[in-house]
């Protein structure tokens, strides 16, 4: 019973990583644009085949390694960082003084688009993800075992946000991404390159999930061009339940969302996972839409 | 009632006349020349008819009141589900009267706007709490929705679950389904130059405004909502009843995108372009069903998707903007609408 209830810990800690690292994308360009990226998830999926790509470029499927894996990661936050700033520049930025809905319309094509071209590229039938780390066998303590995937996920998601965390508090850039999702207008009075500053927003975000991306490719290792769209959505609502704009709030918003659904799974409805979300979005767009750690603001005419 | 029935004839397009005539010439091609066409060519115009119900009620939605929807396809399923479990049932309790064709398609009516009721029913229950977001949130609460609804009838053993639903009658006929798109089509034209319409037009435009000049923004809201999710419940049982096969996985929110694309293609606000972008649409998809069997991959997404985004880009009114077909017509020509071009 206890035994069951850690196994359901640590799977649910490791989706939630994952899910925060997806859901940081999604607050940091909300908070400065008031966007949904739909394209998000899709940067995802698209981060998974890269590091599939790089690993059999460097064959790094036969000799796995800590060392084989952070250099997956850093190629694949690379390329999809590039892919976010491509996509701001051509679809987002000319539509900048445009109404929002067609801006969240180009952001549905957008994903579309990517996700459809992905099966064109990397063929619509699921590809495995190879082992570019391979623990030797899980740890056991006790009768209970533990794959060490999922807890190198989780550690690698946590120094990751840490890094996030840092830049966007300690430093000169994240300052300016601050004042720019203050105020756009302010912020370029102040000096600030508001087109610049969204474009470092974009690649920040698209990096983390080019890392999300290979992350679940080691502990799930299925991949397929359509693999983002579910995740992209739910970590969506763990941006919004955390409170949209809100980083701390979106990291806690997806374990949250992880652990929740783990525990749905484990015990109670598994066919329910999907609806499990958004159930939770309407809840809390509809008794607390700023999020658990949001700011409250008030609408101007 | 009034609101339908009072004829107009300031508006050449609105007058009863043409609308009645208009039947008329479906039933006639029904009994005549139906029976005559390539049954591939049928099918595709069988499926652009049911295309053409759900792209102009979703335009009440997304494009008249400008509340974008992102579930059309959960109202879609809801309705499909309602009449395929009651014609399915019947034919297993009263084989006999399945014999009856005439007497099934006058009952098949009412299963109808049974499904559309039960439709219009789920979409108040989705409205209400829903419609008091916007923008971008309302979008994505619709979709969430929408798959809600597709995981609970996932999870309802009695009509199929998972493994769909099959072996419905054959009820929706050609004259049937046109008629349908006739009704659609007057019925929502009708609503959206009515007074109603306009509290439509007024909460799109600046919703703040619309509340203070007395617009009850949240009727007029929840009423668009319904409009269209009764007859996207009528879409979904013709189109279960055309198939004859129902699976969840039909209505998941690719198949809300693709409604959606046709609304904003055929221009937010015109009931003609919706008409037209769908007709488009169904018959792209079937120009690339050959290659895509050949590949397995779903070009028409990409062309698509490329398409929204080019839109947005160049023309983001879509097409015809708010425009109709008549107002290209020299002569035919409604009365100038006032400033309604733009979006907000």
């Amino acid at each position: 019973m206890m035994l069951e209830f850690i196994q359901h810990l640590v799977n649910g800690l490791s989706l939630g990583s994952i899910y925060a690292l997806i859901a940081l994308g999604y607050t940091m360009v909300f908070g400065v644009l008031q966007l949904i990226n739909f394209a998000h998830g899709d940067v995802y999926m698209l981060g998974a085949y890269i590091g599939m790509y790089t690993a059999h470029f460097f064959q790094l499927g036969q000799n796995s390694s800590v060392l084989a894996l952070i250099f997956t990661i850093t190629v694949s936050m690379i390329t999809c960082a590039v892919v976010g700033f491509l996509i701001e520049k051509f679809a987002y930025r000319p539509l900048r003084k445009s109404p929002r809905i067609n801006v969240l319309i180009t952001a549905i094509g957008v994903s579309l688009f990517l996700e459809f071209s992905g099966q064109l590229l990397f063929g619509p039938d699921p590809k495995f993800f190879p082992q570019i780390f391979k623990p030797s066998g899980d740890w056991s303590i006790g009768e209970l075992k533990i794959n060490p995937l999922q807890i190198l996920v989780f550690f690698i998601s946590i120094i990751l946000m840490s890094v996030l965390q840092t830049i966007i508090f300690k430093t000169r850039l994240g300052r300016a991404m601050r004042a720019v999702s203050f105020n756009h207008d302010l912020a370029s009075l102040m000096g600030i390159p508001t087109h610049r500053i969204i474009s470092y927003t974009f690649m920040l975000g698209s990096g983390l999930a080019g890392a999300a991306g290979v992350l679940v490719g080691l502990t799930y290792p299925k991949i397929d061009p359509l693999m983002g769209t579910m995740p992209g959505l739910k970590a969506f609502v763990a941006a919004v339940l955390g409170g949209i704009g809100n980083i701390t709030g979106a990291v806690i918003g997806a374990m949250t969302l992880g652990l929740a659904e783990e525990f749905l799974v484990g015990y109670w409805a598994p066919t329910y996972r999907d609806a499990l979300a958004f159930g939770i979005l309407i809840l809390i767009l509809l008794f607390k839409p700023t999020g658990l750690f949001g700011v409250k603001q008030t609408e101007k005419v | 009632m009034k609101l339908l029935f009072s004829s107009n004839s300031r508006h050449g397009i609105a007058s009863l006349r043409n609308w009645i005539l208009a039947l008329v010439l479906i039933w006639m091609a029904h009994f005549f020349v139906a029976d005559e066409i390539d049954p591939y060519f049928f099918s595709i115009i069988m499926y652009a008819g049911i295309n053409i119900i759900l792209a102009v009620s979703l335009n009440v939605v997304n494009g008249f009141s400008g509340q974008f929807s992102m579930g059309h396809a959960g109202f879609m399923s809801v309705g499909g589900y309602i009449s395929a479990f009651a014609t399915t049932q019947l034919e297993t309790i009263y084989p006999e009267w399945f014999a009856h064709s005439f007497l099934m398609s006058l009952f098949f009516i009412f299963i109808l706007v049974l499904a559309g009721l039960g439709a219009g029913f789920v979409g108040i229950l989705v409205g209400l709490p829903s419609l008091r977001l916007k923008g971008d949130y309302l979008a994505i609460v619709t979709l969430g929705f929408g798959e809600i609804i597709r995981v609970f009838i996932l999870n309802i053993d009695t009509i199929g679950g998972a493994r769909g639903l099959p072996n419905i009658p054959a009820l929706s006929s050609f004259g049937l389904l046109y008629s349908w798109v006739v009704i659609t089509i007057f019925c929502i034209w009708r609503l959206v130059n009515s007074a109603q319409g306009r509290d439509f037009l007024a909460v799109r435009e600046d919703e703040i405004a619309a509340e203070a000049m007395g617009v009850n923004t949240t009727q007029a809201k929840v009423r668009a909502f319904v409009v269209g999710a009764f007859f996207a419940g009528v879409a979904g049982a013709l189109f279960a009843h055309y198939l004859r096969y129902l699976n969840p996985q039909t209505f998941d929110f690719n198949r809300s995108f693709e409604i959606i694309i046709m609304v904003v293609l055929g221009g937010m606000g015109s009931l003609t372009g919706s008409v037209l972008a769908a007709v488009f649409l169904t018959a792209i998809r079937e120009a690339l069903r050959s290659l895509q069997e050949l590949t397995r991959i779903d070009f028409r997404m990409i062309i698509y998707s490329l398409m929204l985004i080019l839109l947005m880009l160049t023309r983001p009114n879509g097409l015809l903007g708010t425009r109709e077909l008549i107002d290209f017509i020299p002569n035919g020509s409604r009365k100038k609408k006032k400033s309604l071009e733009s979006h907000p």
